[in-house]
């Protein structure tokens, strides 16, 4: 088993830094006995951190170790991997200014004239002469920034509301009932909407802009945070910890933020790696439709695909290679969180 | 406070559950039982006959919706006497912890799996005492420490799974006994635990009782743990108090079937090989509603038609006419007291009088004196 030699040896780097700290404060009275029983105490904890693996740090321990297993998740990381460092150090890697027309005179999409894959340009030019490989490029900038902003911006609102609504809910009694209950009226309307609608109202209201495509998109994501660590809130609140936290006096503020949300927080991580995929697909559309950021200056998959979309018969692969990078991208979020879902979830385990 | 008045007197305590179209279900109905400083105080019973129910109604943590608790639960607190059942959430909420806590049954649960020992603790001290820092780390150190558990500082920083089933049931013990409370519940603290560790709580808890003058309110099913730890006991059937007398007198003279039966079903050491158990037949759900009889005669050995004439009533053993058997505890007879109308009495108790659990072991003498 693979499995076996790794989690030994990351238990004993562990060890190399933290076991002289015992032996030294029992050297004083007996250092035999202390040291053996260091090792002792030492291997009772290995052996039960390998039982474990049912509470607290060790569900993501062996979710971790799942998830190198699995082939899906592997797939997703490097998509991801790939992703993120081309989309950070983009200008560094994109070879031309991506509004540059340097080319200009070699296109002529009145009378079908494309320039294809060659040596100088990757992935040839666009209908203006710009280089599509570094606009490619740049345009993964976008994505990203449009992708980790509007998940955190869902993320944000999506917890503070569902967070409340959840302890209200736990810990209130009647009164936060209530709250729980109009809190989680307005987010089952929200829900109710689909998101690319609900997008497109913000994006429609706001005006287009990179700014509003990135709020539309995390405001379409509320809901579903919300929900989530309200639910995953009410299940833990009924724990028994919880029980025995309050059994102790603990201040209901004190139970929500240190005991309830933390054991809370689990699936909504894992939710937004999923998010992130919807994000990037939603911002294209957006971008798409014509909701996004108008500056050529910084271009934008979902934008880039609108304005290839005039030359289909002629140049398809400006509309493909946008297209692509959405779908891979967005594939690669899924796969990842997927992955993460499953190796969480003890029902899925074989 | 003199010791004529008790820590905390609970009198005809009962919870109601349900209400609102489904059928009311009497979880506790009048029990009431008292809890002396330095005292152990037992409530015995098996599954759902509304042990678990009392101490979370005494504690004040039963759900605010659907569930009626009355009758009354007087304490003395600092600054006169208050009734549990009846302060504010707010004022209880300050109660607990401080002036009585509550051990649960599944250590493991019971602990904030992703919290280390040592915040949880000091959780404890900061809310109550007003501790901070490395004062309330030095002083959680030394709560683990009076617990037993060893290496104190090193296991404040561990979690909760990395401790074992024992240590984490000490530390729950440390975390309630944090604050000093001069009212402690124990709901089946032993139940999860395996039979050594077991004999090592409850002696964790005894000693904590006689040190401290604290009124511990022991709920068992386990009459092994009784026999070695509690005085006074209350064995309960279907919410009501069946049966209620001092340790020695119960376990030498059983009177009620109920007793008798939960005794009988113990496995015994010394018995032949192969000898099947005697269990009380039939569940706690084969009962009748205490108003129309006695609940347990569905299951009861003894019972005649009398019983089934109305809600018998708790009275002193020896009190009934014509007794034979219960002539030696006439100076016991007014703390024994039984809900019975056709008691057990006689010779036949008598071999069963001593159980064999192995967390008892050792105490058994203690029973007699």
């Amino acid at each position: 088993m693979p499995t076996t030699p790794s989690s030994q040896n990351r238990s004993e780097s562990r060890e190399g830094t933290k076991a002289p700290e015992p032996a030294d404060s029992r050297d004083g009275h007996t250092p035999l006995l202390g040291r053996r029983a260091a090792k002792v105490d030492r291997l009772a904890e290995l052996m039960g951190r390998r039982e474990e693996g049912g509470h607290g740090a060790g569900v993501w321990r062996t979710a971790f170790d799942r998830m190198r297993r699995s082939p899906m998740a592997i797939t997703g990381a490097v998509i991801v991997a790939v992703f993120v460092v081309v989309a950070l150090f983009s200008p560094v890697i994109a070879p031309y200014e991506p509004v540059a027309q340097t080319w200009g005179d070699e296109v002529f999409p009145n009378r079908s004239v494309f320039v294809g894959p060659r040596a100088e340009n990757w992935l040839g030019l666009d209908n203006l002469g710009r280089d599509q490989f570094s606009r490619m490029v740049i345009g993964a900038r976008q994505t990203l920034l449009v992708g980790v902003v509007a998940t955190l911006v869902g993320f944000g609102v999506g917890a503070l509301l569902g967070g409340a609504a959840g302890a209200a809910a736990v810990l209130g009694g009647r009164w936060g009932r209530q709250v729980d209950n109009l809190v989680m009226r307005v987010i089952d309307m929200m829900l109710a909407l689909p998101t690319l609608l609900l997008a497109v109202t913000v994006a429609a209201l706001v005006g287009p802009s990179l700014t509003t495509v990135m709020i539309a998109v995390g405001v379409a994501q509320v809901p579903i945070f919300a929900r989530l660590l309200r639910g995953a809130m009410l299940s833990q609140g009924s724990r028994d910890y919880v029980l025995a936290a309050r059994a102790l006096g603990v201040r209901k503020h004190r139970i929500a933020l240190v005991h309830i949300l933390p054991n809370s927080l689990g699936p909504v991580i894992v939710q937004s790696t999923l998010t992130l995929a919807t994000a990037i697909i939603d911002a294209a559309a957006l971008s798409y439709l014509g909701l996004g950021n108008p500056d050529p200056a910084f271009p934008e998959w979902g934008t880039m695909l609108a304005d290839a979309q005039r030359f289909l018969s002629s140049a398809p692969q400006l509309a493909v290679y946008p297209a692509l990078a959405i779908i891979v991208t967005a594939l690669g979020f899924t796969l990842l969180g997927e992955a993460m879902r499953e190796a969480l979830d003890p029902k899925l385990r074989k | 406070m003199s010791s004529s008045t008790p820590l905390l007197a609970v009198d005809e305590l009962s919870v109601v559950f349900g209400g609102h179209g489904s059928d009311e279900v009497r979880a506790v109905d009048g029990v009431s039982f008292t809890l002396e400083e330095g005292r152990v105080t037992g409530l015995v019973g098996e599954s759902g006959c509304g042990k678990s129910v009392t101490s979370l109604a005494l504690m004040g943590l039963l759900p605010d919706r659907g569930v009626r608790v009355g009758g009354s639960a007087v304490m003395q607190v600092p600054g006169g006497t208050a009734d549990l059942l009846k302060l504010s959430q707010r004022r209880m909420r300050d109660l607990r912890g401080s002036q009585m806590a509550m051990i649960f049954q599944d250590p493991l649960s019971s602990l904030n799996p992703v919290v280390p020992i040592g915040r949880q603790v000091t959780e404890i001290l900061r809310r109550h005492r007003g501790m901070r820092g490395s004062a309330a780390a030095k002083e959680a150190a030394e709560l683990l420490d009076r617990v037993g558990i060893p290496d104190p500082e090193r296991r404040l920083r561990e979690y909760p799974h990395q401790l074992s089933g024992g240590m984490r049931q000490r530390a729950l013990i440390a975390m309630a006994v944090a604050c000093r409370p001069r009212v402690m519940i124990a709901d089946e603290p032993t139940t999860a635990l395996d039979v050594t560790i077991q004999a090592q709580i409850l002696e964790l808890l005894k000693n904590l009782v006689t040190e401290e003058g604290t009124a511990l309110l022991m709920i068992t099913h386990d009459l092994g743990v009784v026999a070695g730890l509690c005085d006074d006991i209350n064995v309960l059937y279907a919410g009501r108090a069946v049966e209620k007398a001092p340790r020695a007198p119960l376990f030498a003279q059983p009177t009620h079937p109920y007793t008798v039966g939960l005794l009988g079903s113990i496995p015994r050491l010394d018995a032949p090989r192969g000898e099947p158990l005697t269990p009380i037949r039939g569940s706690i759900n084969d009962n009748i509603a205490w108003t129309r009889g006695c609940a347990f005669a569905p299951r009861c050995d003894h019972y005649t038609m009398e019983c089934l004439q109305g809600p018998p009533d708790l009275v002193a053993v020896g009190a009934a006419a014509g007794v034979e058997g219960g002539g030696g505890s006439t100076g016991a007879a007014a703390e024994h007291v039984h809900r019975c109308v056709n008691p057990v009495r006689g010779a036949d108790t008598a071999d069963r009088s001593a159980p064999e659990s192995p967390a008892a072991v050792g105490e058994d003498e203690e029973a007699q004196g």
